[in-house]
């Protein structure tokens, strides 16, 4: 029992840390019907910005609370650029292009930032600064709960409530949900689409940051080939919740944290990368458009 | 005109480019052979992927599972004959490689009919994630099964060896340069065949307009789920060639950008171009190599930071691949039209 308390405790921070990603993939595709690749190696990117500068105030040995809203500010700031750079100068260019021209530019990104990373920083894994304290908060019935499962958890949720008012209660977050529903009519209306675009790049791509801060703070081994599954997993998260919606992404993201934790513990680990694609495809095998998605259908 | 003709025949394309190899087996190093076999394996997957992606308009990224199940079932089938049957030598290869090939596409299109059965409700970019998430599958299966030797990997598969011709010496180069080729020139022709057969007539289809095709009583589901199979067959074959030459697989072999590979040639080359692969197949199995003396000059990996860069600016300035979706013989003759 304890054991089953512990596993969702775990499944909960790491769905957590999906469901950040997923919203970051969800988002861009929600406006550009755009799978966009590139994302887990922005994450990647996150997670080494952060290193860097933490070596370079040389907090990476202090942990505490300023120094992990320091590495979260850092880190969603480096893939905020990072992802108006890819935008700008990937992406743009191919606005009316065919989907998998755009698809490929994609991957193109992918393993240009990838091959970057391996050039500059070195391929072989960096320690991420320790972060916090991992002490031991509280108890439910004999299960410690620490430090960093919390953080990770309330970070998650203060990210979110974030996004949810930019989007729903701003004219910027109204303005993106014009232009994913039709980019020329919002155009009409006065929204500028380019720069809606590029902000929405630049706000999934921070999410992508805040999720690279959490993994580093968990998992704190960093090397530039550590986005690919990663962001496989939370892509298939939000294609799970359906694409393009933002509570089907933490939906989804949660499902794969939680399914993820249980198989590791009750059945086999090398089964992991496995069983999210096992997921996926009975689930839209019944639900074609994912859980939250609209199916629409198609006109002549 | 009958000099135009003649290339036209499998046989005398089959037998010009088996001279070549032979040339190339005394004249060339065993790395640029190595090559050669790497790019006639890339020409078939890219070849096969194009029936679907290029020609058949379903977007799948699970290529390397599809060559994987080849590759695992070809080495399979071979390590078995050896140890119940007896070593496959001499002018025997010509017949026993080609059978496990066989065996290895049907079993590849056997799970590329499984891959196309849930693309009778998915479209775009989901059935490109569930065409990943296949491949995957498949990878971390063969990652778990002991008997082709799980996370190890599956060692010492059996290969072409040398042998005497008379007084003749085949090299184990000739043996799969020859085979490569075989499958290569059967994988064009039927992929060349079947696109401009009835049934290939509703592939296009469906790639154009899948409603429309609907409409007109051409039955979707099965042009797709034919699509799939016939290309996940020849990907298998592509997978068994690789096994029997490079003589060691590994699941972590298939892994995702394994398939990228795959699409990268498809839209390099131009989607529903065959001769737009095979150009694109060796580009893309070439490039990275020659850039391989520039990352000694420097002392940094770059070539695959350049291959990226090389990939990025295509898209942009080229979005239909170099042939579109042409062939090069149509392209030869609007230019010979042209300047008459």
């Amino acid at each position: 029992m304890n054991d089953f308390i512990q596993h969702i405790l775990n499944g909960l921070s790491l769905g957590s840390i999906y469901a950040l990603i997923a919203l970051g993939y969800t988002m861009v595709y929600g406006i550009l019907q755009l799978i966009n690749f590139a994302h887990s190696d922005v994450y990647m990117m996150g997670a080494f910005g952060s290193y860097y500068v933490a070596m370079y105030l040389g907090i990476d040995r202090q942990p505490g609370l300023s120094t992990l809203a320091i590495l979260l500010g850092s880190a969603m700031l480096v893939c905020a650029l990072i992802g108006l750079t890819i935008e700008r100068l990937a992406y743009r260019p191919l606005r009316n292009a065919p989907k998998l021209n755009i698809l490929i530019t994609a991957i193109g990104v992918s393993l240009f930032l990838q091959y970057f990373a391996q050039a500059v920083f070195g391929a072989d894994p960096k320690v991420f600064p320790q972060v916090l304290h991992n002490e031991t908060l509280f108890n439910i019935a004999a299960v410690e709960v620490k430090t960093l499962d919390v953080a990770v958890f309330a970070v998650t949720i203060i990210t979110m409530v974030v996004l949810n008012f930019v989007i729903y209660r701003t004219k910027m977050g109204q303005a993106m949900r014009a232009v994913a529903q039709n980019m020329r009519v919002a155009a009409l209306m006065g929204v500028n689409p380019n720069r809606v675009i590029s902000i929405t790049f630049m706000v999934g791509s921070a999410l992508a940051g805040v999720g690279s801060v959490l993994v580093g703070m968990k998992y704190p081994k960093i090397d530039p080939l550590m986005g690919t599954m990663i962001g496989l997993k939370a892509f298939v998260a939000a294609v799970l919740g359906g694409i393009g919606n933002l509570p089907g992404a933490v939906l989804g993201g949660l499902l794969m944290g939680f399914s993820e934790e249980m198989v590791v513990a009750y059945w086999s680990s090398t089964y992991r990368d496995a069983l999210a694609f096992g997921i996926l495809i009975v689930i839209l095998i019944f639900k074609p458009a994912g859980l939250m998605g609209r199916s629409t259908t198609e006109k002549v | 005109m009958p000099t135009e003709s003649i290339w036209r025949r499998p046989l005398v394309v089959f037998l010009f480019l088996l001279v070549l190899g032979f040339v190339t087996d005394f004249a060339l190093d065993s790395f640029i052979q190595f090559t050669m076999i790497v790019i006639m394996i890339n020409m078939i997957l890219g070849m096969s992927l194009n029936l679907v992606n290029g020609f058949t308009g379903q977007f799948s990224l699970g290529h390397a599972g599809f060559m994987a199940v080849g590759a695992y079932t070809s080495a399979y089938l071979a390590e078995q004959w050896f140890t119940h049957v007896g070593p496959i030598t001499g002018a025997m290869q010509l017949v026993m490689f080609p059978l496990f090939g066989v065996c290895a596409g049907l079993m590849a299109a056997l799970a590329g009919l499984l891959v196309g059965l849930p693309s009778l409700r998915l479209r775009g970019d989901y059935l490109a994630i569930v065409t990943l998430g296949f491949a995957e599958i498949i990878r971390v299966t063969l990652l778990n099964t002991e008997a082709v030797g799980a996370a190890r990997g599956f060692y010492d598969v059996k290969g072409p060896d040398n042998w005497m011709l008379g007084p003749i010496e085949v090299s184990r180069f000739l043996t799969s340069y020859g085979l490569a080729l075989f499958w290569v020139l059967v994988t064009f022709y039927v992929i060349w065949r079947v696109v401009r057969s009835g049934h290939g007539r509703a592939f296009l289809s469906v790639r154009d307009d899948e409603i429309a095709a609907e409409a007109m009583g051409i039955n979707t589901v099965r042009a797709k789920v034919q699509a799939f199979a016939i290309s996940s067959f020849f990907a298998g074959i592509a997978g068994s060639i690789f096994a029997h030459y490079m003589n060691y697989l590994n699941p972590q072999t298939f892994v995702f950008t394994k398939s990228v590979d795959a699409v990268i040639i498809v839209v390099l080359g131009g989607m529903g171009s065959l001769s737009g692969s095979l150009f694109a197949a060796a580009i893309v199995t070439v490039i990275p190599e020659l850039l391989r003396p520039l990352q000694e000059i420097i002392g940094i990996d770059l070539r695959m930071l350049i291959y990226a860069l090389l990939l990025i600016l295509m898209m942009i300035l080229r979005p239909r691949g170099l042939f579109g979706s042409q062939e090069l013989s149509e392209i030869l003759r609007k230019y010979v039209r042209k300047s008459t």
